[in-house]
């Protein structure tokens, strides 16, 4: 008991101050503001309040309800409602303390690191994250103008009235009419998510006008994802009602007569539904922070920190993907989750992990009640510094099951709560 | 001689913290690669598990069945291939006791 008093207090606060120094005077007050609110946005700012209750998070989000993409194509099968997949934000911010604000992002200025608003009002930040999804890019396709040809030959590639407009245009199409999707070349948002509308189509069409044809004109030379089980399924289960054509370029359109312009053949339909080249959500593009083909952000990928703009980091669809990395919103929901930690940890002035991962789940309805997955994991290269599928992991269901699709509605239920409860 | 025994046991205790603080933070990081499926906390509206809570031992020991091929599923047979002794350790650790 020879240590003094006077000297224990003395070593005991130094020590106390050296631990406690960089866990909490760094990142309390600290200001995060995210701009979005899908996926990506509303994951990042619940954990970074649920991992650090001291900082102070903004998440600023246009519109009052969050609507799901995943199963979004259920609706046009008839086998799910809009109201099935919207959820409120109210629960942000009596849940977790999240200051959430209906408003328009503007604009960001790096420099003075200020989010303008479109009411007017400004939002300090000490790092801000932006999650804007992808934007629309209408005058990439000839014929795609006019407000009339927008609203005669749809996207519904952001659900919403957009959804509910293609399943009365489904429903309003004689018996014998033909549905056409065009797919854009890769990357976009959701690579199953065409040949998965494909089948909820055909589903409707089998049940309801057995005469009628699916066609589907994809850019791209084979099927983006899950190839194997939607080529069984279209043989198996719609043989006779949906035609796969790779290598189908559209370069343009005729909305009043729904014609889809490819380089060699005009095709007609009923129903022409494109999805639409995609880049970028336009807060991404006015920022700086595109990088790559005037389309995709790269980050960092420990932090997703933008490699063109400091504080700034960026989530979701908008991002430069790894290599196998689907711009899907459970990959939206695992970059958040990166990004908040790292986040947290540059303001308090730790270390960031130096070995995140991820994992994705993405399942497909092939009919009102079958389902198919594709997973994967993926683990930090130090060297590539990027991601990379963990060799052996992940895969495809052996074939469509209704357990699956129990699942399906339960990745749902959960994932929603995840970001938002 | 006694001062300095003081002051290294007194330093081991406060370097207890940073460690147990790591040690947290990567089961954390970890269990936040489930928790998209399986509900934040691990707690799930069902039918896929919950998994909040779970005994570590049996979570760990359920992951290296579905690894090994031993246990059949949908998903998780593959997803389980995609993570180490260590790291099934440290999520089951961070389930158990969260």
């Amino acid at each position: 008991m020879a240590l003094s008093r006077r000297a224990f207090i003395k070593f005991a606060s130094a020590a106390g101050l050296a631990c406690a120094m960089p866990m909490r005077a760094h990142a309390a007050g600290a200001r995060v503001v995210v701009v979005g609110g899908g996926y990506g946005g509303a994951t990042a700012a619940k954990y970074l309040r649920m991992w650090a209750p001291e900082l102070e998070v903004t998440l600023v989000e246009r519109d009052r309800e969050f609507i799901s993409c995943p199963l979004s194509n259920r609706i046009l099968a008839g086998a799910a409602t809009l109201g099935d997949l919207t959820r409120d934000y109210a629960t942000l911010a009596s849940n977790w303390g999240v200051k959430v604000v209906h408003d328009e992002a503007v604009r960001i200025d790096p420099d003075k690191r200020v989010v303008h608003l479109g009411a007017g009002d400004n939002l300090p930040y000490d790092r801000v994250i932006v999650s804007p999804g992808v934007d629309v890019l209408f005058d990439a396709v000839p014929g795609w103008e006019s407000e009339a040809s927008r609203e005669r030959v749809l996207h519904a590639w952001k659900a919403g009235p957009q959804t509910l407009a293609l399943r009365k245009q489904l429903e309003a199409m004689p018996d014998g009419g033909v549905y056409a999707i065009t797919v854009p070349r890769s990357p976009y948002r959701c690579p199953p998510g065409p040949y998965e509308r494909a089948c909820q189509v055909a589903w409707y069409f089998k049940t309801q006008k057995p005469k009628s044809k699916v066609l589907i004109l994809d850019a791209n030379e084979k099927v983006q994802s899950k190839e194997p089980l939607f080529l069984t399924v279209w043989a198996e289960m719609y043989p006779g009602i949906v035609e796969y054509r790779p290598n189908s370029t559209l370069t343009g359109i005729d909305a009043a007569s729904g014609i889809a312009k490819l380089e060699f053949e005009d095709v007609r339909a009923d129903v022409l539904n494109v999805v639409p080249p995609q880049r970028a959500g336009r807060i991404a593009a006015d920022t700086g922070l595109i990088t790559t083909n005037d389309k995709w952000c790269e980050v960092d990928f420990l932090t997703f920190e933008s490699t063109a703009r400091a504080n700034i980091h960026v989530l979701g669809d908008a991002v430069l993907a790894a290599p196998l990395m689907p711009k899907s919103g459970h990959m939206a929901n695992q970059h958040a989750k990166v990004c908040a930690a790292a986040v947290i940890a540059l303001l308090r002035g730790e270390p960031v992990n130096p070995a995140p991962m991820m994992t994705n789940t993405c399942y497909s309805f092939v009919s009102d009640a079958e389902v198919v997955h594709v997973a994967s994991v993926h683990a930090y290269d130090k060297e590539k510094k990027t991601y990379l599928v963990t060799p052996g992991s992940g895969g495809l269901s052996s074939g469509p099951t209704t357990l699956e699709g129990l699942y399906a509605e339960s990745w749902g239920r959960n994932i929603w709560a995840d970001m938002l409860a | 001689m006694k001062n300095c025994a003081w002051m290294v046991m007194i330093a081991g205790l406060f370097s207890v913290f940073p460690a147990q603080g790591q040690e947290e933070s990567n089961g954390q990081a970890l269990a936040a690669t489930c928790t998209g499926c399986h509900g934040t906390g691990g707690v799930s509206s069902g039918p896929i598990p919950s998994i909040g809570g779970m005994e570590a031992q049996q979570m760990a020991a359920l992951l290296h069945e579905f690894r090994d091929g031993k246990r059949p599923g949908t998903i998780m047979p593959q997803l389980a291939k995609g993570y180490t002794d260590a790291q099934i350790e440290a999520l089951s650790r961070w389930f158990a006791t969260h």
